[in-house]
């Protein structure tokens, strides 16, 4: 017995199966970024907004919505990494939605998927934080007082190491969760009683695609916050 | 309230020590400690589940506070709140994972 629609590929089978779900959610969106950069143009047309909904239209609120979260979050220096958050939200979201369609098991519910993208956060994270504030980036796991140093450091390092497992935790646990309810229902009575669990399902998706962006801001804006 | 949740406690800690007390033989052993498994799985979720439920409602309430005394509030409120719900929530995960290991202990 299959477990999703794309192990029945030839070669894949139950083990890979959330790699080529990856695969090809990555495919259509690479597609989709293409045509929504032939729809965007240059020069005057690519200023002016979208005017119905399209690829592009699509695009352009996705970035919107994540530049005005991170202007929030972490300020005005955090314009450069938007790029990087917009692409995790986007893919963590269609992701997410994939598994929606009957009989699809998203990626995003494999712990594989969602550990590896935990641990580039928090290597994205200790880079930049390198980056921005050099050796004093490393001060801040010391504490704030000389003598409390063995202390805060045994903390301030479980407190990182935990931040990636945790981040992918979430997202796995969270989307199996919830298809286990659908599942569930399903199994009770297939006709008319699911559906609000498919809505609850709908908005699972987009809060922990919303989520995971998020707190991979927090630590960004962290690990980048200057001592003023 | 407080009264309330000890009294539970303690009567399902007497319940469990007595299911281990009639425990006699082999089969008898084995199949009661695949019942102390499935029940150390529920509680796992559930105190978890009453504890986060607990923390995301005061979290909840004060945001609606803050929002119902100062609506114009409403966008600064959510996004810190939306933060830690996920915190709060993580905590309920690692509870659901370690039902998860339990459940695969049969």
């Amino acid at each position: 017995m299959a477990s999703s629609l794309t192990s029945l590929i030839p070669g894949v089978g139950d083990t890979y199966a959330h790699v080529a779900t990856a695969g090809i959610v990555s495919a259509g969106l690479i597609a989709a970024t293409f045509i929504a950069r032939a729809q965007l143009g240059t020069g005057e047309t690519a200023v002016v907004p979208a005017g119905k909904l399209s690829f592009r239209g699509f695009f352009e609120f996705i970035t919107e919505f994540i530049q005005g979260l991170s202007d929030m979050v972490i300020g005005e220096h955090g314009r450069a990494f938007v790029p990087m958050f917009a692409a995790t939200f986007t893919f963590v979201l269609i992701n997410n939605l994939v598994g929606m369609i009957p009989g699809m098991v998203p990626a995003t519910e494999n712990l594989n998927t969602t550990l590896a993208m935990g641990f580039f956060m928090f290597f994205a994270y200790n880079i930049f934080g390198v980056k921005e504030n050099g050796v004093a980036y490393f001060k801040h796991f010391l504490g704030p007082i000389w003598w409390l140093i063995p202390l805060m450091l045994v903390i301030e390092l479980i407190s990182h190491f935990v931040r990636p497992i945790s981040l992918g935790l979430r997202l796995a646990n969270v989307l199996q969760g919830d298809h286990t309810v659908v599942g569930i229902f399903l199994n009770l009575f297939p006709i008319g009683l699911p559906i609000p669990f498919y809505m609850l399902g709908l908005f699972v998706a987009c809060v922990q695609a919303f989520v995971f962006t998020l707190l991979s801001m927090v630590y960004v804006a962290l690990a980048t916050a200057h001592d003023h | 309230m407080k009264s309330t949740i000890r009294n539970i406690l303690i009567t399902m800690t007497a319940a469990m020590a007595a299911t281990s007390a009639f425990a006699q033989d082999a089969a008898a052993v084995a199949t009661s400690q695949n019942g102390m498994i499935a029940m150390a799985a529920g509680l796992a979720i559930g105190l978890a589940a009453i504890g986060g439920a607990i923390g995301q409602a005061m979290t909840a309430a004060s945001a609606l506070d803050g929002i119902a005394r100062n609506p114009a509030a409403q966008s600064k409120v959510f996004t810190p709140m939306i933060i830690g719900l996920a915190l709060i929530e993580s905590l309920v995960i690692y509870a659901f994972v370690i039902a998860f290991f339990l459940q695969g202990k049969f």
